[in-house]
């Protein structure tokens, strides 16, 4: 017969299997700190490029219509997406190797497909808006859609996830009563949040 | 009185068995591999415990080809649910009782 240590051994080890196997545990804190960063210095960009010299806190008026501003700006968010996604693959990679898992595990591929479904249909969406003249609402739809992807992406990784995707729709819809303040709040929501959330995570998970 | 040591099973005692069940219980299908890096375990260890569980049809085995490549999947049955749960039960009844 086993000690009782030994059973309680195994109570913990089925509570972690659990967990590693539904969860995906690699996700860096630091990458979305950093995705925070590039957030905020795409939306400096955008300001300079639409708003400037109006203050960011003016509410506006006129949404953007001309193409070729939207055009840039479609590159300018592109640009902040695609540096995320990498930077968070990368440094995510580099923790799964450090704790012996690999970046595409089950858990991995799962968090993945449940990100990706919301997050294509609000590119589409969005997209589309663009292309029929609804602009004023691209800056909340974002937020919202992104917000959504969150929450259900959380199942398969950390909680605070979760609690950021309540955070990034509670801004996208107070975004889409103040759409003027489009930048503003784009900058809060991806900007902001993601400084913070990333920060919490890697003091939390990271160390 | 009957002791909760009674109900432990004796399949589910090793951990690694253990183990293999608790993941398998939470997921709907996983291959060797997979249950290799989460276990940390090596191949020999792995595929013996495997074959234990197989051989009390606690677990299913599903063999088949991606990109030519043997991929086998393993799945929870009932029978090993089932057991599964009163072993995890016993556990928690046998700590329970030394702890008073």
């Amino acid at each position: 017969m086993k000690e009782i240590q030994e059973y309680e051994k195994d109570i913990a080890s089925i509570r972690t299997m659990m967990e590693r196997s539904a969860k995906f545990i690699s996700l860096s804190g630091l990458s979305g700190v950093l995705a925070g960063v590039y957030a905020l210095a795409g939306a400096g960009v955008a300001y300079y490029m639409v708003q400037y010299p109006v203050s960011l806190f003016e509410y506006r008026v006129y949404s953007i219509q001309e193409p070729a501003i939207l055009l840039k700006l479609i590159l300018v968010a592109t640009i902040v997406l695609v540096a995320s996604i990498s930077t968070g693959l990368y440094l995510s990679s580099l923790k799964a190797k450090k704790s012996g898992l690999s970046l595409w595990n089950t858990a991995g591929r799962r968090l993945a497909i449940n990100l990706a479904i919301p997050l294509v249909t609000g590119g589409l969406f969005i997209l589309i808006m663009l292309n029929s003249g609804h602009f004023g609402l691209a800056a909340p739809s974002c937020l919202i859609f992104y917000g959504l992807a969150l929450i259900q992406g959380s199942t398969n990784t950390v909680d605070e996830v979760r609690y950021l995707g309540f955070s990034e729709i509670a801004l996208g819809l107070l975004c889409a009563f103040l759409p003027g303040y489009g930048l503003l709040f784009w900058s809060i929501g991806f900007g902001v949040l993601h400084i913070i959330y990333g920060a919490i995570l890697y003091n939390k998970y990271d160390k | 009185m009957k002791s909760p040591f009674d109900n432990l099973d004796k399949v589910l005692e090793h951990r690694v068995r253990l183990q293999i069940m608790s993941v398998l219980i939470g997921n709907e299908a996983f291959d060797f591999n997979a249950l290799k890096e989460i276990l940390s375990v090596t191949d020999g260890n792995l595929a013996s415990h495997i074959k234990a569980l197989e051989k009390e049809k606690y677990i299913s085995v599903n063999k088949t080809f991606v990109d030519k490549k043997p991929n086998t999947k393993y799945k929870i049955t009932a029978a090993g649910r089932n057991a599964f749960n009163k072993h995890v039960d016993a556990l928690e009844g046998v700590v329970k009782q030394q702890k008073g």
